[in-house]
């Protein structure tokens, strides 16, 4: 690492005013210390947030649950209310790392961690998200980690965190504090953003924001909450594709359908058109196939990352059918009596 | 600049450089050599401590934050003449081969026990409220450490025995 002056914030005010463009927040530090003892991130600052009163919390808000910036992963996959009414955020959660990092990550940090891309981490290789203007190794490099979906010419990045995919599916708000002490709420679906011609920049918080919480609204009465994570082994790793799913099936026609797709893109993806052509249908493999068609049908953007096509395809084929019942959690036909 | 830790129930006063990590205070400054050093990434669990209470990979927490916190070790959970449980488990059911994963093995195990105690769920809980320590489990809670010996079957053997000692006592 190299040298930095560390500052301990004690309040929402102190942290404020001590960041600027060569500070970074820390909080649990799993993502940011990894990057910094390679010198991929560089911060002349660090501003521990990790005292300041009132981010631990998960408090009830009506129907809502508000989760604080610093709530470890541990303490939200194990909150009973969360349990109860957003199984799938706990099913994420735990897919995700290990129970020593999750124990540390925090609710914030989690949606704020860097891409897996191994040119990122390679301070020889050219990368526009780490060196804005230097060029993209992973263009003719190799690249399964990549995304699928809203690339652009400049970076073609995944975003890996399983927590945010089930955050967007069940339509989670970011609430924002900047400097003069304002906050805004923000939908997950605008928070982060697509990398264009500015890769580095991944979403829109200002250099002295503070993320302090994420809402989620309501939970889905009803709903079969399935979340389904494919990857190279069993568990402790990052996905290839992963698809969060909130489902409710009435009187033989699906009434809801909240989906999210992860590691596909640079940000949790979501597709209205698919959502739209299951919603006010019977749940059937055929109707399944049609919308698992549908999402998979652009074009990849990198030739190793063709075989997240078919994966995702059939990925969420194997969750609908859980999610309305048709196959348990191993894939197997519930039979119809 | 100076941190005040409890490590293994006693009072502390370090010296570091902010870039020190914990991992680094424990062996370099204290002289705790027992916990050990795998990829300082997060990736293997070689580095697992008990940072109040809870199990984290030391070699991603940075010392300077964690002022006033208790750390426990390999060290603090038994002696030579005087091992824990765990310890003795996986001394009996041979749980290591070159031995460099086993203080991370052991005090993930540890927290692992703690955890289902607290009716913690994982991954691969078909229920999230009532999990049960099957083989299954135990490999899913206890992948946050690599072995590069292998010796996963008898890890889990130690740890299984344990956990039914345990489950015999809150019985009897
Ligand atoms: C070996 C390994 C395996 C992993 N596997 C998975 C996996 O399978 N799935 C998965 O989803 N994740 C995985 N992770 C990533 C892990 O989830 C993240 O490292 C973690 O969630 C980051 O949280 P943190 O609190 O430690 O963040 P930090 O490292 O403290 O911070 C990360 C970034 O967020 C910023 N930040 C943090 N909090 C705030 C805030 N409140 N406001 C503004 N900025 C903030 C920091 O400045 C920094 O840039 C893995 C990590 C490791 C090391
Ligand atoms: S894909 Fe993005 S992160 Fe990877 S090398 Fe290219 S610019 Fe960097
Ligand atoms: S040394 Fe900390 S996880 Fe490997
Ligand atoms: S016993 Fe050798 S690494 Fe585990």
């Amino acid at each position: 690492m190299i040298p930095f002056d560390y500052t301990r914030a004690d309040a929402l005010e102190d942290a404020g005013k001590a960041l600027d463009a060569k500070a970074e927040v820390i909080a649990g530090g799993t993502n940011l210390l990894d990057l910094m003892k390679i010198q991929v991130m560089t911060p002349e600052k660090l501003v521990d947030i990790t005292r300041i009163d009132g981010l631990s919390e998960i408090t009830k808000d009506g129907d809502k649950l508000r989760i604080g910036a610093l709530v470890t992963n541990t303490a939200l996959a194990n909150d009973a209310n969360v349990r109860k009414g957003w199984p799938l955020l706990s099913r994420a959660i735990l897919a995700g790392a290990s129970a020593q990092i999750r124990n540390k990550a925090t609710t914030g940090g989690n949606l704020l961690q860097r891409t897996r891309c191994p040119y990122f981490y390679d301070t020889s290789q050219a990368c526009n998200k780490r060196a804005p203007g230097t060029g993209c190794a992973a263009q003719g490099g190799s690249g399964r980690m990549l995304a699928l979906f809203g690339t652009s010419e400049h970076c073609l990045a995944a975003h890996p965190s399983d927590m945010a995919t089930a955050m967007t599916a069940l339509d989670a708000v970011v609430e924002i504090r900047s400097a003069d002490g304002e906050t805004r709420q923000v939908p997950i679906q605008a928070f982060y953003q697509g990398p264009g011609d500015t890769p580095h920049i991944e979403n829109v918080l200002a250099e002295d924001d503070l993320v302090t919480a994420v809402i989620l609204p309501a939970p889905l009465e009803g709903t079969h909450q399935v979340y389904r994570k494919v990857r190279d082994r069993a568990s402790y790793a990052f996905a290839l594709v992963t698809v969060a799913a909130a489902v409710k099936v009435e009187d033989g026609k699906i009434v809801r359908a909240d989906m999210a797709f992860g590691s596909i893109a640079p940000h949790p993806f979501q597709n209205a058109d698919v959502k739209d052509m299951l919603v006010g249908q019977a749940p059937s493999d055929a109707l399944f196939a049609k919308a698992a068609d549908a999402l998979t049908r652009a074009e990849a953007p990198h030739p190793d990352v063709e075989y997240k096509r078919p994966l995702l395809r059939r990925t969420l084929i194997a969750t609908l059918r859980q999610a309305c019942g048709l196959s348990d959690a191993h894939g197997v036909d519930i039979a119809k009596v | 600049m100076q941190t005040k830790l409890t490590v293994n129930g006693e009072a502390q006063t370090v010296e570091h450089d902010p870039r020190a990590t914990l991992l680094d205070t424990l062996r370099d400054g204290l002289g705790l050599s027992g916990t050990k050093k795998g990829c300082d990434h997060g990736q293997c669990g070689a580095c697992t401590v008990l940072l109040d209470g809870e199990r984290v990979n030391s070699c991603l927490c940075l010392t300077a934050m964690h002022d006033g916190q208790e750390v426990t070790t390999i060290e603090g959970i038994g002696s030579p003449d005087k091992l824990s449980a765990l310890q003795k488990a996986f001394v009996e059911k041979d749980g290591y081969q070159c031995g460099y994963c086993t203080p991370g093995q052991i005090m993930s195990a540890t927290a692992l026990l703690q955890e289902m105690q607290k009716g913690q769920a994982s991954y691969v809980s078909d229920d999230l409220e009532v999990p049960k320590l099957t083989d299954d489990e135990m490999a899913e809670r206890m992948s946050g450490n690599l072995c590069r010996c292998s010796a996963y079957p008898l890890i889990r053997e130690a740890i299984a025995m344990v956990a039914d000692q345990e489950n015999e006592g809150a019985q009897a």
